[in-house]
């Protein structure tokens, strides 16, 4: 090539980039439906023995829709795609970070093939990711987002970006609160080997955007449905309905404050102490 | 013409039974028989297909709530904080068969719910309306009200099921002015406002009865419950007749006196009781509609069924849940809501049919208000042939008086003894003795209704009240003074006898026993049902 002409830059086919389209035709499903039945469902029954709650909010719900959660583990995946009914099942994309989940070949694949994962940027602004799911929600499948960008690093919940709210009212489609609760026991961020806990998957009465909301507002209302839906896990439905007419919720962030105290505030929740309790001392 | 989901659904009517026409479907308990019925003579009602459903049950509801009916503010005007709030449903008897989650009575609970939430009201119980039937079990309450509500409420001891023989629990309310006394729940009558939360399968159901009823016990209910008063309901399920209706009316009078507020919502349902599709949809088409795919599903269902023993028969039916639909919810002051309710019930299940008939036959089904997940006993046969079915018509019956019933069930000679340990006894003591209901109230009831084993068996067990079976038959008290003869096809023979009917093992042998009644070549009238319909004989 001339020394006067610049090369084109080399195209890149990972992170952001990497094209998911062969993912989403019929072998491809075929294969992904096998994985969720024939494997993820048996190993969440073993591993995570959920409790799944308020699928009949889902009962009036009808074409594509965006489930959103909070996101605590690599196990919420796998446990959404085997708790979220029928007819999303089957036609469902996960957004998963671009840098995370399509930094290498194999990953990628095996990413889009077996949680149908699309690629989501979360370190730069970019219009592509959400122009490439806003056309897949137009051609009929349903969204599993983590609004919150990531997983807990630390057992409390993260304050939820807008992602989920923008591609809601950009769509016309409704959104999914829901709430995953237990599945920090099981693969909290920094383990690598699962342990078995119970979790709870509650499903939230689907929220439209109202005609005059802008994605900030109704993330605010996002944000609250699913913090509803801790307190309805963690208490009862009653109670929770109770304390978001009062707005006195307990908070999915957690208490402000340095780290020990909102450890100590977690109390036992994330699992990270594993009481060993001996009968007898060893000798 | 077309509403977009499903063709539009044809009203019920009348056929005229002719050499073509094919062999008729008739219930028979949990399994069916195929009738040919005499052509030239014969007629069947069919029921009209189901309406469709609300496309928003949610937001139908939250609009009824806050447009109420009547003399009535929006709920949420009637909520504040530090109130007392009943909010009493419909129990187990209701719908049959059991609808598809979400029930109805769930959608409207959290409907209310949301609503006092919002206004902080924080002092809510939740009562099953159960009146003297079996207490419902924590696997139906759940269904009938849902996991969440279930949840929130019944650890805490604020959901359960109505004790009508709790001393502390219940109250007399005042008199009628026909000396009635009206006995009602104490906690409802001391709250500030009373929800009600109905579920109007048949035109009987709903208005003044769903708390002058539901929320009694034998103290109340013995004014109207008795033989006099269903003798002169004709029909039970026509309101402005029904002596039955007028007794509970004037107990709403004396409760709405006694200053307890009730704020009524009834939602009514379409009649798809088998599914537009699926293995029962066969049932609710038309026979000569039948495709050669039905015919086959039906003879393999009927081979299955015959090979069964009668419990594993009964166990499969009673997996079955409806699916349907809400066609309609109102809601505020309990007379202006149940007019409205009336009228969207007769919408669904209204058949005008001319004239009456010499000979009715129907097939009886596997289910009855006071059978769910429970055994259809001789008894419950008699309920639902004669006091139930034979009830389903306004203006006149629709066999002429003295005309011959003919019902299709197997009538076994079983009994739930959880769930009907009086009936037990009442089967073989009272009706051993006689069968005129005149009689048996007289000499049987009150022991009955006073034995302290029934009534520990109805507060601390899933029994019914040691009463309830005398009601069953004094529910058929009209049709069997009506009739001059009842024949069972299919039936138990002894069991048959033992409830004063006469056994047939074909329905042509039935139709010669009649004629002995009626006279030869009588006129036969068939009614299909379920789905259910309800004559308007003129």
């Amino acid at each position: 090539m001339p020394l006067g002409i610049a090369p084109p830059p080399e195209r890149r086919r990972l992170g952001a980039d990497y094209d998911t389209a062969w993912a989403r035709r019929y072998p491809a499903r075929l294969a992904r439906a096998a994985i969720v039945e024939g494997v993820m469902r048996p190993v969440m029954a073993v591993v995570a023995d959920p409790t799944r709650a308020g699928v009949d909010r889902l009962d009036g719900l009808d074409g594509p829709a965006v489930f959103a959660a909070n996101h605590h583990s690599h196990a919420d995946t796998p446990l959404l795609m085997t708790s979220i009914p029928e007819p999303w099942r089957h036609q469902l994309v996960v957004a998963a970070a671009a840098d995370y989940f399509f930094a290498s070949r194999a990953g990628s694949a095996l990413s889009a093939l077996a949680i149908g994962a699309v690629p989501v940027e979360r370190t730069r602004v970019s219009r592509d990711s959400g122009d490439r799911i806003a056309e897949l929600i137009g051609e009929g499948w349903s969204l599993l987002i983590y609004p919150e960008g990531g997983r807990s690093p630390d057992g409390w919940g993260q304050e939820f970006r807008g992602g989920a709210a923008y591609l809601a009212i950009r769509c016309g489609v409704p959104v999914v609160p829901v709430h995953v609760a237990g599945t920090g026991r099981i693969l909290r961020k920094g383990r690598n080997l699962p342990r078995r806990a119970k979790t709870t998957v509650t499903f939230g009465t689907p929220l439209a955007p109202h005609s005059d909301e802008n994605a900030r507002a109704f993330n605010e209302r996002l944000e609250a449905a699913v913090t509803g839906l801790a307190d309805e896990t963690a208490t009862d439905w009653w109670e929770a309905r109770r304390r978001t007419r009062d707005g006195s919720s307990p908070n999915l962030t957690g208490p402000a404050g340095g780290a020990w105290r909102r450890a100590w505030a977690l109390g036992d929740r994330d699992g990270r102490t594993r009481r060993r309790r001996r009968r007898w001392p060893e000798l | 013409m077309t509403n977009g989901r499903h063709p539009a659904p044809r009203p019920g009517f009348v056929l005229d039974v002719d050499r073509n026409t094919p062999p008729i479907l008739f219930h028979h308990g949990p399994g069916f028989r195929l009738e040919k019925l005499p052509a030239g003579r014969s007629r069947v009602i069919y029921p009209a297909e189901p309406l469709e459903g609300l496309p928003d049950p949610e937001a139908a509801i939250r609009h009824a709530l806050l447009n109420p009916l009547g003399d009535s503010a929006p709920l949420p005007a009637l909520l504040r904080p530090g109130m007392k709030l009943t909010i009493a449903f419909d129990d187990i008897s209701l719908p049959l068969p059991p609808m598809r989650r979400p029930d109805i009575r769930q959608r409207v609970i959290e409907a209310v719910l949301d609503l006092a939430a919002d206004a902080g009201v924080d002092d809510v119980h939740l009562i099953a309306a159960l009146a003297i039937h079996r207490r419902m079990t924590e696997d139906e309450l759940r269904h009938a009200v849902g996991d969440r509500v279930y949840d929130a409420f019944a650890p805490k001891g604020l959901l359960y099921n109505l004790d009508a023989e709790d001393p502390d629990g219940m109250v007399i309310l005042g008199e009628t002015p026909h000396g009635e006394d009206v006995h009602f729940c104490r906690r409802a009558a001391e709250s500030d406002l009373v929800v009600y939360v109905n579920i109007n399968l048949v035109s009987m159901d709903g208005g003044h009865k769903s708390t002058a009823t539901g929320l009694a016990g034998y103290t109340g209910l013995r004014h109207h419950h008795n033989v006099h008063t269903l003798r002169n309901s004709k029909s039970l399920m026509d309101r402005k007749n029904s002596a039955l209706h007028a007794s509970n009316w004037r107990m709403g009078s004396v409760i709405r006196d006694a200053g307890v507020k009730i704020f009524q919502i009834e939602t009514t349902v379409n009649n798809d009781t088998f599914g537009r599709e699926g293995p029962l949809a066969l049932l609710q088409k038309r026979e000569w509609e039948w495709t050669g795919r039905d015919r086959a599903q039906f003879l393999a269902m009927r081979a299955g069924l015959d090979v069964l023993p009668s419990n594993t028969r009964r166990k499969i039916f009673d997996t079955w849940q409806a699916p349907y639909q809400m066609t309609s919810v109102q809601a505020g002051e309990v007379e202006a809501v149940h007019e409205v309710t009336t009228d969207n019930v007769y919408a669904q299940q209204l058949v005008p049919v001319e004239g009456q008939t010499d000979v009715l036959t129907m097939g009886l089904p596997y289910i009855c208000p006071y059978n769910v997940n429970s055994i259809m006993n001789p008894i419950l046969v008699m309920c639902l042939g004669l006091g139930y079915f034979f009830n389903l018509y306004r203006g006149r019956p629709l066999v002429r008086e003295g005309g011959v019933l003919v019902m299709s069930h197997p009538t076994p000679w079983e009994f739930h003894p959880v769930h009907h340990p009086s009936y037990i006894d009442f089967f073989e003591q009272v009706l051993a003795d006689t069968t005129d209901p005149v009689e048996i109230e007289r000499r049987y009831e009150k022991q009955f209704a006073e034995d302290e084993w029934y009534i520990h068996l109805y507060r601390t067990s899933y029994a019914y009240h040691g009463v309830h079976p005398f009601y069953m038959w004094y529910w058929g008290s009209h049709a069997l003074e009506h009739l001059g003869r009842v024949i069972i096809v299919g039936g138990d023979p002894a069991a048959v006898r033992r409830l004063g009917f006469q056994p047939a093992s074909t329905l042509s042998d039935a139709l010669e026993m009649a004629s002995d009644v009626v006279g030869p070549q009588p006129t036969i009238t068939h009614m299909k049902n379920p789905p259910l319909l309800m004559a308007d004989v003129t």
